[in-house]
């Protein structure tokens, strides 16, 4: 597998930032043709590793390395000057999310072309042409129009192929790849990655960084695991992956949700607070005070039929575009949410699923059809008529910083929501505040802090309490966990189970992560392009799939996700 | 073929929408135009006086009752106010200005001959405080932490500096002291260079603080770093991505400068006993001369409409992400 001199051979790379040490002793090499996973958390040192690898580690670094080559030459007291006659032509870096990674006021063909020039004395004439070709071989469709586009016209996918361009200008012989699938949907994922493969086998080398091992699983020939600025664990792939030696990797790889059924924990256990039920009784009385007469009296009836908390009929929504035609986000979507159970809706980005969560919520309106919560009119009735029972249904975001007020402490956050607005002094609400933490695993201290000073993973946290505050039956929650790295999104999977068995919650759950989804749900929507195209338990849906999107997007998952 | 005929269809669209762009600036424009002609029009009737006596002279000038009934005759101030009023408004709207009562001849005519000098002093100041802010942000970015302070202090200081107190102190060093420049600003080069640096530096000290922000957050992008990681140089980065976010805020600020230099110009241009705009509007204003303040303002307020117009165009040259005009 591995010939010839290594295109990359790093020994004892050590990184510091103003004495704080975020690289130590990591040693790797990487021949023509190969490719090592570098995969760890966010914050263990990967990105910086790669950007050191270039002489890019950034302004107040102090980096030390034994030995360092890249691309045949010695690296390690290289001036500037030199640095950059090899950037760009004997290694190339990809970056996540092309949409910053490619300047939004350019061209992207002028991106591309950047590169050819710096290196070169090529004619203006020749860069064009083998602009043309390395758009067309990153799979971009016509190359004359999307090399006068910019980063902002594109999606994701294209951007993402824009961006590859670039950097493979000049056929380096060392890729560099920091999470280049991470901001994009499943099956554009998987054919980024396959273009990146194929890389490999023109004999580039390629260092690919991600903080999932499901990603790489399919690329890599071999893996290093990176914890806290360390290799903990490298070896061939099949090896990583089959056999993991060391805890952390252990850990990774439980982390990963797919083939893990139901209510299984993927974080390791910890003996939090939460566990120790506290408050029964008032689960109990929440519920009756808001089961609705209806509801109450056919339990009593018939104890077999169970009614749906939250159930909508043939949804329908348009937009207006800046032409002439609508664009149709949702077309006639109906859905049933049993309570205590968890409705997954799946589906790539701009399939609608975030569209049906905000009718569900109550803030669209939709063009036809109707939302009923707890059997009675929802969508159907103003606002007015809402309100009182708003607090049956709450709601969680992918990215929950944006949803805080910026100038409200933590437990300010929390009093503003369990008083409804009333007020924000937290001291006024201080035992639910308390209470409300201590279920979704924070400390008490946590209440005095701004949320901006918390870590992701404790802002969706945050974000949970917030919801519960107010004591819902129902959470909707909309891509939870798409922007946490792999083990703290199992972190917080678990403690939605948690929470959904000890207080009976029911979940709308939208992700279009469909090993998240299989993991989380019950029963299952599969959206597409504003339509439902199969629904149904979970289970079946993912074992025997009827329609040729679901098999398309089963097939585009990594084949760690599908089970092992 | 069908593709062209999508981008044809398009370019069609966007040729559409260009005219009605322009239409609703141009009718914002005549709104502005007439909000700011009715507000002068009953603004002035409330500073105390009698605009007769200004006419004939001011308050000293001991005019008689008849003379004063005559002067009202013959400027219609003896009208209705909203006979006065609409008399007014379709006089402006006809291009016609009055004659000054101070100076004795046509209103146009004055401005035909003032707008030039302040013209000059006005875009000067404005290049002058425009290059002054992207040196600093430059330099602030090139030179690490001490230069980022010793920058974001100078813009503080000088964004801070009245305009009055700046000229003083200019024409005590430059003039007084070392002789070099005129203390009297006159329309040759020398002339100009003390009130220039009057006008520019506040105005430099207000750009450069949003420049600065900008360009160190460009520099520290991701897009920034994918040039760097394809060999670019640290000038590259600055030339070809950073400065061109840094130009945005600066754009989308000038339209307000150019407002701001023309309040400077009324005090830069009394202290520096230079002819202008800003020296006649106040001297218009302290003499009761309705239609000259009337005239300046209405300029002003133009200038001001088709700057902003401007600032949105270049605006959108720079950054393709706000839709075409």
């Amino acid at each position: 597998m591995s010939a010839g001199e290594p295109v990359l051979r790093v020994e004892n790379l050590n990184v510091s930032f103003g004495g704080r040490n975020v690289v130590s002793g990591v040693s790797f090499t990487v021949h023509p043709g190969e490719c090592l996973a570098l995969v760890g958390e966010s914050g263990s040192g990967k990105s910086v590793t790669a950007r050191s690898l270039i002489g890019l580690a950034g302004p107040g670094s102090l980096v030390q390395v034994e030995t360092l080559d890249v691309a045949g030459r010695d690296a390690r007291n290289v001036s500037q000057r030199s640095w950059r006659a090899i950037r760009g032509k004997h290694v190339g870096l990809i970056l996540q999310d092309a949409l910053t990674s490619l300047d939004p006021l350019r061209k992207i063909g002028k991106e591309i072309d950047d590169a050819l020039r710096i290196h070169s004395g090529l004619s203006g004439a020749q860069r064009a042409a083998r602009v043309m070709e390395l758009l067309d071989t990153v799979g971009l469709d016509d190359p004359i129009r999307r090399a006068a586009q910019r980063s902002g016209e594109l999606s994701g996918g294209m951007r993402q192929r824009a961006l590859i361009a670039s950097a493979i200008a000049w056929d380096p012989q060392l890729v560099i790849a920091d999470e280049p699938t991470t901001a994009l949907d499943a099956t554009i994922a998987a054919s980024v990655m396959a273009r990146l493969g194929e890389l490999r086998q023109t004999g580039s080398g390629m260092l690919l960084i991600s903080h999932d091992l499901a990603t790489v699983a399919n690329v890599a020939d071999s893996i290093a695991v990176m914890q806290a600025g360390r290799i903990v664990e490298r070896g061939p792939k099949e090896q990583v992956l089959n056999d993991p030696q060391h805890p952390y990797t252990r850990a990774l790889l439980a982390a990963v949700p797919a083939g893990k059924p139901r209510f299984t924990r993927l974080s390791p256990a910890v003996d939090t607070p939460a566990t120790s039920s506290h408050q029964p009784a008032k689960i109990v009385s929440a519920q009756s005070e808001l089961a609705s007469p209806g509801e109450v009296a056919a339990q009593g009836e018939a104890a077999d039929v169970v009614l749906p908390v939250l159930s909508a009929r043939g949804l329908c929504k348009s937009f207006p575009l800046a032409g002439k035609a609508n664009f149709r986000a949702v077309h006639s979507v109906d859905f049933e949410l049993l309570p205590g159970r968890t409705l997954g809706v799946v589906g790539e980005s701009g399939s609608g699923k975030t569209t049906t969560a905000r009718i569900a919520l109550g803030l669209i309106k939709p063009d036809a059809g109707d939302v009923r919560l707890f059997g009675e009119p929802w969508s159907a009735v103003p606002e007015s008529g809402r309100r009182s029972r708003r607090s049956s249904l709450g709601a969680i975001y992918q990215d929950p910083l944006s949803s805080f007020d910026p100038r409200l402490s933590t437990g300010s956050l929390l009093a503003d929501a369990l008083s409804s607005g009333a007020t924000r002094n937290p001291r006024s609400h201080s035992k639910r505040i308390n209470e409300l933490l201590e279920m979704v695993g924070l400390e008490q201290d946590v209440a005095a802090r701004n949320p901006a000073r918390l870590s992701g993973g404790q802002r969706q946290r945050l974000a949970i309490a917030r919801a519960l505050a107010p004591d819902p039956r129902v959470l909707i929650c909309d891509e939870p966990v798409s922007a946490l790295d792999v083990s703290i999104q199992a972190q917080v999977l678990d403690l939605l189970d948690e929470l959904q068995q000890r207080l009976g919650l029911s979940y709308l759950f939208i992700s279009h992560d469909l090993s998240v989804i299989r993991h989380m749900s019950d029963d299952v929507l599969v959206m597409r392009s504003g339509e439902v195209v199969e629904s149904g338990a979970t289970e079946a849906v993912f074992t025997a799939p009827q329609h040729q999107y679901t098999r398309e997007l089963l097939a585009a998952a990594p084949p760690l996700l599908r089970g092992r | 073929m069908s593709a062209s005929a999508a981008a044809t269809n398009r370019s069609h669209g966007s040729f559409g929408a260009s005219v009605r762009w322009l239409l609703r600036k141009l009718g914002g424009g005549i709104f502005v135009l007439w909000a700011v002609a009715t507000a002068i029009f009953f603004g002035i009737r409330m500073i105390p006086g009698d605009p007769a006596e200004a006419i004939l002279g001011g308050p000293g000038s001991q005019a008689s009752p008849e003379a004063l009934a005559a002067a009202r005759a013959q400027y219609g101030l003896d009208l209705p106010l909203h006979v006065q009023y609409f008399g007014q408004l379709w006089r402006l709207a006809t291009g016609n200005m009055g004659t000054s009562y101070s100076l004795k001849i046509p209103v146009t005519d004055v401005l035909r001959e003032l707008v030039p000098s302040t013209l000059i002093l006005a875009v000067l100041a404005l290049l002058l405080a425009w290059a002054m802010a992207l040196v600093l942000a430059v330099l602030s970015t090139r030179s690490g932490g001490l230069g980022t302070a010793l920058a974001s202090g100078l813009e503080i200081v000088s964004a801070a500096v009245p305009h009055f107190w700046l000229a003083s102190v200019l024409i005590m060093v430059f003039s007084t002291a070392l002789g070099w420049l005129p203390p009297v600003s006159t329309n040759t080069p020398a002339g100009l260079v003390l009130p220039v640096i009057t006008l520019a530096l506040p105005l430099a000290g207000f750009l450069g603080q949003v420049m600065r922000d900008t360009m160190e957050e460009a520099q520290r992008s991701a897009f920034a770093l994918s040039a760097r990681a394809r060999g670019e140089s640290e000038t590259g980065v600055l030339l070809r991505h950073s400065l061109r976010h840094a130009a945005l805020p600066g754009i989308a600020l000038s339209g307000w400068a150019l407002g701001s230099l023309l309040s400077g110009a009324v005090v830069v241009e009394s202290i520096f006993a230079r002819p202008g705009l800003g020296r006649s509007l106040l001297s218009a204003v302290t003499t009761r001369d309705i239609p000259l303040v009337t005239g300046v303002a209405l300029l002003s307020a133009a200038s001001y409409v088709v700057i902003m117009a401007l600032s949105d165009i270049a605006e959108r040259l720079v950054d393709p992400r706000i839709s075409a005009p």
